[in-house]
């Protein structure tokens, strides 16, 4: 099992995956570069029976080529029946290139794995998890990424071994190291908001926003959008909910002038509670909220922040 | 510069997916087909490189013999040439379809020259396995990073950003090079009608595919189990607005 880290802390997505690893077997958990020596006890916490510390100096920073030399070394060291990440950016990346590199099927963003001596049944997710596939598996390695969100990380202390492997790895796999960063200033994020005001091709302009924002505002909240909004130059891409998107988990998510097309839906479904503001009562957005209210969202959205202002003051 | 760019059709479903009765794909009785929104931006963005620094860009795809459609919407924007490897529209899995595209563009490098940059889209957008690009890349021995925002093409080298948790990080790729590009690195241009005229008298190239299943097999499509919701419907119009806030308190998110 693949831990994933930047730089030595821990992707949430680790612990999912390992609680859903352990149901598979005994689970050995690897972290890679010596910024995430540290990690070896939370590991131990969720079940990893042993951890492997790669230690390299090409392995200082995230590298896909060099993570997956050095994954796909220590697993023709190990020889294990199963090697498994978690369903993100790098987790899949590192997964496809250890493929790559042995040849291997790897099936991505699983969320029910069932072993068998002939080839194993698979549940993944497609259509960025609109749609369940059945496939079957037949390899001498099983390889696999779990969907993240598809267990709850839970508790499974065991004893836990830890010892250093050292790969060889060629210099040409710096190539795709990271060189330098923009690190992200502190802040509520599209992902990470309490509320989100998201508006769609009903907004009918950039300058139609203005009243999101500020209920947004009221809220301690951000503005997020749909990807009719996008493709017309009225918000940046960052805002976007869906698929292509960001997949978003609100308390709270106000779907305004949004049709809820199933790839928007994807992103937002995450949400606590969805209320949509449209003036179609039939619009999937409509039947598929929590709440609604029917009508123009340029009335509506001013009225809602209008009372909030009422009731505060 | 050479610039390739891999796409794959796709059916643009709206509210739901449905599939066919023997589930094993989706019904597109009533559907338009597409392309992944990160390969529209892999075609932009391709379109956009050779503006700048001249040259020729190629669009190829692996599908049934309408994905020509794809593959003249690219040419509409501006790629330059287009390449069909016609199946008979069954499901390829990654390990398949990446060995018959590795194996063309090799075919198409032999004659006319190796490609500077091949982008990839970061996931197809129906089946989605994270792979082919990374496959395709090394079987090629070329690097590749994925999750691709911003492009910059410097002397022999490609500067590549890509956003992570932390913030955004910034690749550096000898070339020739593969990057796999996610939506919101442009905004895609639509097509101008004298585009779409000039992309009519494209001249598709062929290739027949190869390449042996590989040992993921797909058995059935499925729906995720649906959220059952009854809507409470707080309204029309302004007047709704007492009603919203009443929720808002109730939910506590008016603190
Ligand atoms: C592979 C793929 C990936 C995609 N990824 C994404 C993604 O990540 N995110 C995404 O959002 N989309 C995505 N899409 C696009 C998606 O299919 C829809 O096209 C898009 O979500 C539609 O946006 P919309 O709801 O704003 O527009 P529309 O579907 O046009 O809906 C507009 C809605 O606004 C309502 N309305 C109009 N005027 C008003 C008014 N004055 N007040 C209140 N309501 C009003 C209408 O009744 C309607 O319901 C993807 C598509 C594909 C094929
Ligand atoms: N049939 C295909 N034809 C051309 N390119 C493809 C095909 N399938 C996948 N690709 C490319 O590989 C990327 C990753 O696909 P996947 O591994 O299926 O997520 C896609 O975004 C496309 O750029």
């Amino acid at each position: 099992m693949i831990a994933e880290h930047d730089r030595g802390s821990l992707a949430a997505a680790t612990l999912e995956a390992l609680t859903a690893a352990r149901g598979l077997g005994t689970v050995h958990a690897v972290t890679l570069g010596a910024a995430a020596d540290g990690l070896a006890g939370d590991l131990a916490t969720y079940g990893a029976s042993a951890v492997h510390q790669v230690h390299h100096d090409l392995l200082t920073d995230y590298g896909p080529e060099a993570w997956g030399d050095a994954v796909a070394q220590l697993v023709w060291s190990l020889e294990p029946d199963v090697v498994l990440a978690c369903g993100t950016d790098r987790g899949n990346e590192v997964m496809a290139h250890l493929a790559a590199i042995t040849d291997l099927p790897f099936v991505a963003n699983c969320v029910e794995v069932v072993p068998s001596d002939g080839p194993w049944a698979i549940t993944r997710v497609r259509w960025g998890g609109s749609l369940l596939e059945q496939c079957t598996l037949s390899a001498g390695r099983k390889l696999i990424s779990f969907a993240h969100h598809a267990v709850e990380a839970t508790e499974h202390p065991a004893e836990s071994a830890v010892s250093t492997f050292v790969p060889g790895l060629a210099g040409s796999a710096a190539r795709t190291t990271v060189r330098a960063r923009v690190e992200r200033a502190a802040g509520v994020t599209l992902a990470t908001a309490p509320v989100v005001v998201g508006g769609g091709r009903g907004v009918g302009s950039p300058d139609g926003f203005a009243p999101l924002e500020e209920l947004a505002g009221l809220l301690g909240g951000v503005v997020g959008c749909s990807r009719a909004v996008t493709n017309n130059g009225w918000r940046s891409h960052t805002d976007q909910v869906g698929q292509t998107g960001t997949r978003i988990a609100p308390d709270l998510y106000f779907a305004c002038g949004i049709s809820g097309a199933i790839q928007h839906w994807v992103g937002a479904m995450a949400s606590k509670k969805i209320l949509a503001i449209n003036t179609d009562r039939e619009a999937n957005m409509v039947t598929k909220a929590d709440y609604a209210v029917i009508g123009d969202l340029h009335q509506v959205i001013p009225a809602i922040s209008a009372e909030i202002r009422r009731r505060r003051s | 510069m050479r610039v390739l760019v891999c796409v794959k059709r796709v059916p643009a479903p709206g509210a739901r997916i449905n599939i066919t009765s023997d589930g094993r794909a989706i019904d597109t009785a009533y559907l338009a087909f597409t392309t992944s929104p990160h390969e529209e931006c892999a075609v932009e963005e391709a379109v956009q490189l050779v503006e700048r620094h001249g040259g020729e860009s190629t669009v190829l795809t692996l599908g049934p013999a309408e994905a020509d459609e794809q593959l003249r919407y690219a040419a509409s924007l501006g790629v330059t040439r287009a390449v069909l490897l016609p199946t008979d529209g069954s499901d390829w899995d990654p390990q398949r379809t990446a060995k018959a595209l590795t194996e063309a563009i090799l075919s198409i490098e032999a004659t006319d020259g190796a490609f500077d940059l091949i982008l990839f889209g970061n996931e197809s957008a129906d089946s989605g396995g994270f792979q082919v690009g990374v496959r395709v890349a090394r079987a090629l021995g070329r690097p590749i990073v994925n999750g691709i925002k911003g492009i910059e093409v410097g002397d022999g080298t490609v500067s590549a950003r890509r956003e992570a948790e932390a913030g955004m990080e910034v690749y550096e790729l000898p070339m020739p090079a593969v990057l796999g590009v996610k939506e919101g690195i442009n905004l895609p241009r639509y097509p101008t009608l004298k585009g779409r005229l000039a992309s009519k008298k494209v001249d598709v190239g062929q290739i027949a595919p190869h390449g042996e299943p590989g040992g993921q097999a797909l058995v059935t499509l499925a729906q995720p189990a649906e959220q059952v919701s009854s809507t409470i419907i707080l309204g029309t119009g302004p007047e709704a607005a007492a009603a919203v806030v009443d929720v808002l308190e109730e939910l506590g998110v008016l603190k």
